[in-house]
């Protein structure tokens, strides 16, 4: 239910994947909430709502962040990019369709917040960005090649309980255009059922 | 949650107004902590002011070949950023070493310094704990406790700090500016936190009201020789329950200059001067870095779930520095 | 009228190919509505008030002052809540009574679910509940879980307590070596990446809940008892479900939004949050397990004892069978097994992906390697020496055992043969580096299902059949199940899933989901390739068989049926820190008829995942003060993040059981059994150390020392 103006909520205007949402938001209702419950946009989840999931990942200003800490308020002017606005129509992301070919995922709940994670992750290493993982982090040293090992790392704020991790790897490295050990999609026989 | 009122502030003197009028209100940047906080009920503005858009996202080299870092720097730019890489590795690797991409890409630097412990007592008001209601007590000491402190910490509180970036920054004694309503004022980070003592809820010696706009760190040529080494109970995206940053300048076998601070041990991040007196003039080898850990580490007074932090911290200075030292010495 | 082409020509068999997921790509765009997702008009919020007291009695409730703040629309409690029912046996017997909520004042543990506070937004609801005051009287809590509790008792869970052969004192005696060591495990939290979510309402006289459970049948029909209503009056709905592990059943939060939907007669939405989840949504109990194991100098076993203990509440009786692997695994002349509980002040525990298996494995497995370097005889080896000819425990014959085809060609792939057994002598700069093995088995079963398949008059088809596919596949495997029994592609085939009005149906459950669902869909596919043969055309409406497999389940013959495994682990210590990570890792299992490649390796290694988390992460702690969680959120309990997990492979051999109508034998849960002990046992082959407490903390390793 929308809340009525007062100095506790206000009316805010929020650009998610390029469209413009006019709507009237308690103070207190983060942006995934905002997403979720007021404008039917579900394909972000809700894991833990405290940043320690990763489920809820977005893109804000074409950077991930977890929307469960981001209030809806002062998102106003940033450029959202929901799993929904990923595919370009009917042709999926190179992310999402690594993630299809090579079953990275389960149960699907985090899905939508690896493949956000996912291709972030692939811009960030592009721009240079050191990880973690990175051995050499000056930028006198060569930027580091896109290892599983630099993958997992880039991505360990997204947590998966089904136990998908290998596959995801997988799946971004695809995405990145790299190959890693044995990604078994040899004879894979694509989606599809009777609608 | 309660509710509270949103305000989004334009400049650092207008924030600094809007804030000092209310004593129930809070700054709002990234979000990353303060969010979290409202919804467990630990905090509980009446306001918000926003100063995530305020002008202090630059890094400057300073004339004397320091850093300036605005405020509102994100954990992402500061690490991404090649001075910082350059200059001071470890602070980059401390960064890095900390919470997870979208985290970082939303938290501030002048966040990460005022973020709260992740003691367990502390995030759940359900239990008592003296710094969310002081003189409610301490459950930590006799109950759940092994990462918790064992340097300068009081029978009032044992949580420790959690920041990485602290670490390093404590290591390369940065500076902390502020603003308030009636002008500018800057706190070296030594002076920053406060000892616990009994007041575990009064953490930093900012004035009321202030907003960090940035940290300066002065010149360090040694900082251009760095690491930072976190331990943590799963490989990623996980508090330290241990960490150094450590910077070494030795020739010749010998121990020039070098910087050591830990983290995860304190209320604070915790700068390790006595290991480095002990340490300039000694020679760069095992045995020298051992000796310093343990002047460092006699202050210690583990509990009895976290006297593995004393052994880990100890291998963490040798290893560290041994490495560094081997590296000083290709 | 149209000609169904079924069966009149050659298709490429569906089952044992790799096929990408049927709901994949609305997976991977977002639009797979899980249970919170699904917007109603109308719709109000509930959130769950816990208690924050350990035992005792609700004095009072401050309702008042919540009512009277903006948005609230109830507050339901024990003062105010319809009654219930709790004396019935449903699918899995008599209810928890913890998701019976507000019947009454008495408060069993920290996070009993108190009141339900009901607003028209969340952010209402949440605050109203925050701020709801109830008043307890307090009484001493003991939520104290050790070995040498006096009052710990024997408890048949779905397995008899105990069971004994041979004089376990007198084998021991004659043993060339024994090992007997404690082993404990933590309690550990399902935490599925999808929290408890419901919504119920009221519709035409209908209850209906639109939930995120393992099986609606199941949870229909608890409701429908709970709420003494017509069977037929109650609908749940589970299309996608993120997650479960044992943990997505019936739980507080349905009850209490079914609550609320009828005291409002609107449509609520109650979910967990993840704090809640930690005292809501059940747990695995933690263990301590004490295994004794005699063997002759060739390393036979002469004794095997093996004694576990776990936890429960006050409340409700549920038995962690640690001690039920042995039973299967291994043969002694001595053969002792019991399992035990002791009430505590704490919530219920409850099925947890391999539960028994889990925690039991780790301890009997562990114990083995001790065993194995006590006499000098390699871990492997020393189970082919202790493979058995019949259940050790029933004497019946096993449907097939290929245990020991595991071992060896995963001991091929793992390059075991070049493995120095020595302990502490392998470095690789700051890391020291060992290897480790263990078995695994899992029961196959399966559980009585309906299914529908019908042949429509497009020549596609639509199967039927109340399955949940928490991240399984099942759905997928499902489509090919039925391709193959119609003769037909995946693409011909549609599956409905996660609606009780589909019909009961098998629970996702005990690994046997996938099992029992395709024996359902098989029995009624069969049919009606038989009655498309006939050639007689297709009417509009299309022509739909039904089947029933309750009576070919209960012909099945008496025999061990289970699914085998060899787990392998890489494991890197460094010594200085404490800190471990799994280097690689490879399981080979015998699992039955493997229907989707591509999702079955993914259960595999997922399930191994959750035994590196196991071996190295995972552990709620309980303060003893107030008897609640300390760090009861995903910053606190760690699981195994991106990180943790090295690049895994899992694989299997053909395990074929002749009499099994659809060969399946279930993978859910194999995949973690036995893979924290190949963890640990790796760990003291790169230290000396044995680690017999999980989780393997880096603390630990630091006190405990070894070869640094």
């Amino acid at each position: 239910m929308a809340p009525a103006p007062s100095s506790t909520n206000s009316a805010v205007t929020l650009n998610i994947n390029g469209e413009k949402h006019t709507l009237t938001v308690d103070h207190r209702t983060t942006l995934l909430d905002a997403l979720r419950e007021r404008l039917d946009l579900t394909g972000t989840k809700k894991g833990c709502d405290q940043g320690q999931c990763g489920a809820c990942t977005v893109l804000l200003d074409g950077r991930r962040a977890v929307s469960c800490l981001q209030l809806a308020v002062a998102a106003e002017g940033r450029e959202i990019t929901t799993i929904e606005g990923v595919a370009q129509g009917e042709k999926l992301h190179p992310v999402q369709q690594a993630f299809l070919d090579l079953d990275g995922y389960q149960c699907g709940y985090c899905t939508p917040g690896q493949i956000c994670s996912a291709i972030a992750v692939i811009e960030e290493h592009a721009a240079g960005w050191p990880s973690a993982a990175t051995d050499d982090v000056r930028p006198a040293a060569a930027p580091p090649p896109l290892t599983p090992e630099e993958i997992r790392e880039r991505m360990s704020g997204n947590l998966c309980r089904c136990g998908a991790y290998v596959s995801i790897v997988q799946a971004v490295a695809r995405a990145a255009g790299i190959e890693t050990e044995a990604a078994q999609t040899e004879g894979v026989e694509t989606e599809g059922a009777a609608a | 949650m309660r509710e509270f009122t949103y305000q989004r502030a334009l400049d650092v003197s207008g924030a600094v107004a809007l804030l000092d009028a209310d004593p129930d209100a809070r700054f709002l940047g990234g979000g990353t902590n303060l969010v979290d906080l409202m919804k467990t009920g630990v905090e509980r503005p009446a306001q918000l002011v926003d100063v995530r858009e305020l002008p202090l996202d630059h890094i400057e080299v300073t004339g004397d070949g320091g850093l300036r870092i605005g405020a509102t720097v994100t954990n992402s730019d500061l690490a991404a950023h090649p001075e910082v890489r350059g200059r001071y590795p470890a602070l980059a690797q401390a960064v890095l070493a900390g919470a997870s991409g979208q985290l970082r890409n939303m938290a501030t630097i002048g966040g990460n310094l005022l973020q709260r412990t992740r003691c367990g007592y502390f995030a759940d008001v359900t239990k008592p704990c003296n710094k969310r209601v002081p003189g409610s007590g301490c459950p930590a000491a006799t109950g759940e406790h092994h990462n918790h402190a064992i340097l300068g910490a009081s029978e009032h509180c044992v949580a420790t700090h959690p920041s990485d970036m602290g670490v390093a920054l404590a290591a390369f004694d940065a500076v902390i500016t502020y603003e308030t309503i009636d002008g500018p004022g800057e706190l070296p980070l030594a002076e920053f936190y406060l000892p616990v003592g009994d007041t575990p809820h009064l953490e930093t010696a900012l004035p009321p009201g202030a907003l960090i706009t940035g940290v300066t760190l002065p010149p360090a040529p040694v900082a251009a020789h760095s690491r930072y080494r976190k331990v943590r109970e799963r490989a990623s995206y996980a508090f330290a329950i241990g960490s150094i940053a450590a910077a070494l300048d030795a020739r010749d076998g010998v121990v020039r200059d070098v910087r050591l601070a830990f983290g995860a041990v304190a209320s604070h991040p915790w700068r390790a001067r006595t290991a480095e007196r002990a340490l300039v003039g000694a020679p760069a080898d095992a045995a020298a870095f051992a000796a310093a850990a343990d002047a460092e580490l006699a202050a210690a007074k583990p509990l009895p779930h976290n006297g593995y932090k004393v052994t880990l911290m100890r291998n963490l200075v040798v290893a560290v520095l041994t490495e560094l030292a081997e590296e000083a010495a290709r | 009228m149209t000609t169904a082409t079924t069966g009149t020509r050659a298709v490429k068999a569906s089952v044992g190919t790799a096929h990408t997921r049927v709901e994949g790509r609305d997976k991977v765009t977002g639009t797979a509505r899980y249970a919170g997702e699904i917007p109603f008009a109308e719709l109000a919020h509930g959130w769950l008030v816990l208690s924050t007291a350990a035992r005792g009695r609700i004095r009072s409730i401050e309702t008042a002052p919540v009512l009277a703040m903006p948005g609230v629309l109830t507050v339901l409690h024990n003062e105010n809540a319809p009654p219930l029912d709790t004396d019935y046996m449903g699918m899995l017997g008599k209810p928890d009574p913890t998701a019976a909520v507000f019947q009454h004042d008495r408060v069993p543990h920290v996070g009993w679910p108190v009141a339900l506070v009901v607003a028209e937004t969340s952010e209402q609801a949440r605050e109203a509940a925050e701020v709801l005051a109830v008043h307890y009287e307090q009484e001493p809590h003991d939520i104290a879980f050790s070995a040498d509790r006096p009052d710990a008792y024997t408890l048949d869970g779905f397995s008899p307590a105990v069971t004994e052969k041979g004089d376990l004192e007198a084998e021991l005696g004659a043993s060339a070596t024994v090992v007997d060591a404690e082993y404990t495990t933590p309690e550990e939290h399902h935490n599925p990446m999808e929290p408890h979510a419901a919504t119920a309402l009221w519709d035409g006289g209908r209850l209906e809940v639109v939930d995120s459970n393992q099986g609606t049948t199941w949870v229909a029909g608890e409701i429908a008892n709970m709420f003494s209503l017509d069977p037929g009056s109650v609908r749940v709905r589970s299309e996608h479900v993120g997650g479960g592990f044992g943990s997505k059943g019936l739980r507080a939060h349905q009850v209490a939004a079914v609550m609320a939907a009828t005291v409002l007669q609107r449509p609520v939405r109650v979910v967990m949050t993840r704090r809640q989840m930690f005292s809501l949504a059940g747990y695995r109990s933690p263990t301590t397990q004490r295994v004794r194991l005699g063997a002759d100098a060739d390393g036979r076993l002469r004794a095997l004892d093996h004694s576990s203990l776990s936890a429960t509440s006050t409340v409700h009786e549920f038995i962690e069978s640690s001690a039920g692997p042995a039973r299967t695994m291994y043969d002694a002349d001595a053969h002792h097994t019991a399992n035990r509980v002791v009430r505590l002040d704490v919530p219920t525990p409850t099925f947890m992906r391999a539960p028994g298996e889990a925690p039991g494995s780790f301890a009997l497995e562990s114990a083995f390697d001790e065993l194995a370097e006590k006499v000098g005889i390699d871990p492997i080896e020393l189970r082919v020496r202790n493979e058995p000819e019949r259940g050790p425990v029933s004497g019946l014959p096993f449907s097939s055992r290929n245990l020991i085809a595991c071992f060896r060609e995963g001991a091929r792939r793992f390059g075991w043969a070049d493995r120095d057994p020595r302990p502490g002598v392998r470095r690789d700069g700051r890391w020291l580096l060992g290897t480790g093995t263990a078995a695994a088995s899992f029961g196959a079963g399966a559980g009585p299902s309906t299914a529908a398949v019908t042949a429509e008059a497009d020549g596609t088809f639509t199967v039927r059949v109340n399955a949940a596919d928490i991240g399984t596949g099942a759905r997928t495997a499902l489509t090919l199940v039925a391709a193959d029994a119609l003769e037909t592609t995946p693409d011909q085939v549609r599956v409905r899933i996660g609606d009780s009005d589909l019909g009961p149906a098998m629970l996702a459950g005990g690994s046997m989901g996938t099992r029992s669902w395709a024996w359902a869909v098989t029995l009624a596919a069969d049919e009606l390739r038989e009655r498309l043969a006939l050639n007689t055309g297709v009417p509009p409406e299309g022509i739909t068989v039904r089947s029933d497999t309750t009576a070919a389940i209960g012909a099945l013959s008496q025999k061990e049926r289970h699914s085998f495994g060899a787990q392998f682990a890489e494991v890197a210590v460094d010594p200085a820190t404490g800190e471990v990570r799994v280097r690689r890792m490879l399981g080979m299992f015998a699992a039955g008829r493997i229907v989707n490649p591509l999702t079955a390796r993914n259960q595999f290694v997922g399930g191994m995942t959750w035994g590196i988390s196991m071996a190295l992460h995972e552990e709620a702690v309980r303060d003893r003060a107030t008897g609640g969680h300390y760090g009861a959120d995903l910053a606190g309990y760690h699981v195994a993040a991106h990180a943790d997990v090295p690049y895994i492979e899992a694989d299997w051999v053909d395990d074929v059981d002749p009499e099994d109508p659809v060969g399946i034998k279930g993978i859910g849960e194999i995949g973690i059994v036995g893979a924290a002990a190949a963890v640990a046992n790796a760990v003291w082959h790169a230290t000396g150390v044995r680690h017999r407490n999980l989780p393997i903390r880096p603390d630990r390793v630091l006190t405990a020392g070894g070869h640094a």
